[in-house]
């Protein structure tokens, strides 16, 4: 049944046009949005594992992002760790967290769950602005320092490229392997009715924690890489906005579709950056473009643009 | 002869509310056996009992001489039960051959890989529409190829005891005779089958015997022939008018 790779081959042209986009820019703002989309295509594919694909809405999921930001500013910058001691305390710490939280919240369904992990994110986020002696409250935490391998330091924007994009690649490869593989039907089983997944023998509360699990462990590494890109963190960029945002770009980009998370975070992060020429106006341009996409794009960017080129092409054909 | 399902005494709750209030049965090996009556009756809940996804009841089930008290659907599954559940619940947007590998889910875990090939070769072989179209989404098949679809699938997961809760659900007559005639086929190959329908007659023409269920407790029971032909079981479940509804069908 194994037809030759379509992904491999996508994965492989992909990784060579970001090599080559990385190498060929040389603007230090165009390389600081490469990876911002980097990180939030990170992120957006965290969540569409857990809502594209297992069905199970998550409206905290910036919360995570957070916790993998703070514990390894915490540990890096005020205790002095290196973070690369701090980047697998970032992991167990977000894999904990998910643990505890998923136990009771993945119970429950639809509107439920995301009133719960709703209320989750709320409290992190307050935990953050708060606990001033450890995060430094609201006005945020300073003095993280960059990554290091062997002397080589991640200190400029292009080998921080090329870190990022290699991290994105390595969990587009892993999300497809999934994706393919018995979990990646039982998740989407799951999805499409947990009554009838668990009556196929899917241990449903065990998969959504897994799931939920391994998301939370992403988007934790993203936080992670911002921490030590932007070297200064504050609460409100992990706060119920962004939150809000990560669950745009899944939608808008497409859901369960990996290639969706990628459109859907470079749009988003994208076009802020353009919209500032329409300066006070910038969030209703911003609004308007998001519903302009649900309307006549309700599956997204992605399934969107192949059924447009699909139906351009008969047409053609005609 | 050991029954291969002895049921007794079993009462099954939501919440406070009993669905079902105390219901004896049993089923032997290489039987079919359709269990009719009305709405509510406690035919389903029965069915979700026996496969695990109701956990409130009490009384004794036992498979194969083992008490599946306190077993999760993964594990009744596991120990050789199936359940093709009302309404099919397929996965509309997955194809047809992932939803058979759906069924066999506890077993490529298993890593039962050849064995699982069979199972599919078996199921194509039994619903040679489903082979053809395997890369379709399981949604875009017609209801007969749905519960087809649904039937195959529980058939991957390799079970000695297939439950099917009403599968004639929203069917032409053609294809629940058809799929009546699939449930004696897969008998012949050793399967024993408890058939839920509020179809009685289908359901009855296809099985041994057969239990009456109104309201949560068993009114009646016996061979299917003579359920039938029975005067109550006509009057209630078959129609009044029945010989003469037949009739018109033809």
């Amino acid at each position: 049944m194994r037809k030759p790779d379509k992904h491999t081959i996508a994965c492989i042209l992909f990784a060579a046009g970001a090599a080559a986009v990385g190498l060929m820019t040389d603007d230090a703002y165009y390389l600081q949005v490469l990876i911002f989309i980097g990180i939030n295509t990170l992120l957006a594919l965290s969540l569409n594992l857990l809502m594209g694909y297992a069905g199970q809405i998550s409206l905290g999921h910036a919360a995570f992002y957070g916790i993998g930001a703070y514990t390894t500013a915490v540990l890096s910058a005020t205790y002095g760790f290196s973070p690369w001691l701090a980047l697998p305390a970032a992991i167990v710490m977000a894999m904990a967290v998910a643990y505890i939280v998923g136990r009771p919240t993945l119970r429950l369904t639809g509107y439920y769950l995301g009133m719960g992990t709703l209320g989750f994110g709320m409290i992190v986020s307050i935990v953050f602005r708060e606990w001033h002696s450890v995060t430094g409250g609201a006005s945020g935490f300073v003095g993280i320092p960059p990554l290091e391998i062997a002397g080589f330091a991640f200190d400029t924007d292009r080998s921080y490229y090329f870190l990022v994009w290699a991290v994105v690649l390595f969990f587009f490869l892993l999300s497809r392997r999934i994706i393919d593989s018995r979990v990646g039907r039982a998740l989407r089983a799951i999805h499409d009715g947990e009554h009838a997944a668990s009556a196929m023998g899917i241990d449903t509360a065990r998969m959504k924690l897994h799931i939920f699990i391994l998301s939370a462990t992403m988007a934790s590494l993203a936080g992670f890489l911002y921490a030590h890109q932007v070297y200064f963190i504050s609460p409100e960029t992990f706060g119920f906005m962004a939150s809000i945002k990560i669950v745009t770009m899944v939608v808008i980009g497409g859901m369960a579709s990996i290639w969706g998370s990628l459109f859907g975070a470079t749009l988003l992060t994208i076009l802020p950056e353009w919209l500032h020429a329409f300066a006070d106006y910038e969030m209703m341009v911003y609004g308007l473009i998001l519903m302009l996409v649900m309307i006549f794009l309700p599956q997204g960017l992605t399934r969107g643009i192949i059924d447009l080129y699909e139906s351009s092409r008969k047409k053609h054909d005609q | 002869m050991e029954s291969m399902l002895r049921i007794r005494n079993l009462k099954c709750f939501y919440g406070r509310i009993m669905a079902v209030k105390g219901i004896s049965l049993s089923v032997k090996q290489g039987e079919i056996i359709a269990l009719i009556g009305a709405n509510g009756a406690g035919k389903s809940t029965l069915m979700e009992a026996v496969s695990g996804i109701l956990r409130s009841w009490t009384g004794e089930i036992v498979f194969e001489g083992k008490s599946i008290k306190g077993l999760d659907p993964p594990a009744v599954v596991r120990s050789g039960i199936s359940l093709v559940p009302e309404g099919r619940l397929i996965f509309p947007p997955l194809n047809v051959y992932d939803n058979l590998r759906l069924g066999a889910y506890t077993r490529l875990r298993q890593r039962a890989k050849e064995e699982v090939g069979q199972s599919m070769e078996m199921v194509t072989a039994l619903f040679p529409i489903l082979a053809e179209r395997f890369t379709q989404p399981a949604g875009t098949l017609s209801g007969g190829e749905q519960q087809m679809l649904a039937i195959g699938r529980s058939l991957m997961a390799k079970p000695r005891l297939l439950l099917l809760d009403e599968p004639s659900m929203g069917l032409a007559p053609l294809i629940v005779e058809k799929i009546m005639e699939v449930l004696e086929t897969l008998r012949r190959k050793g399967l024993t089958i408890v058939l839920v329908e509020q179809n009685a007659r289908a359901a009855l023409e296809a099985a041994d015997r057969g239990y009456v269920f109104e309201t949560g407790t068993v009114v009646l029971e016996g061979k299917a022939d003579e359920l039938l032909s029975d005067r109550n079981v006509k009057r209630a479940y078959l129609g009044k008018d029945y010989e003469e509804f037949d009739d018109e069908q033809r």
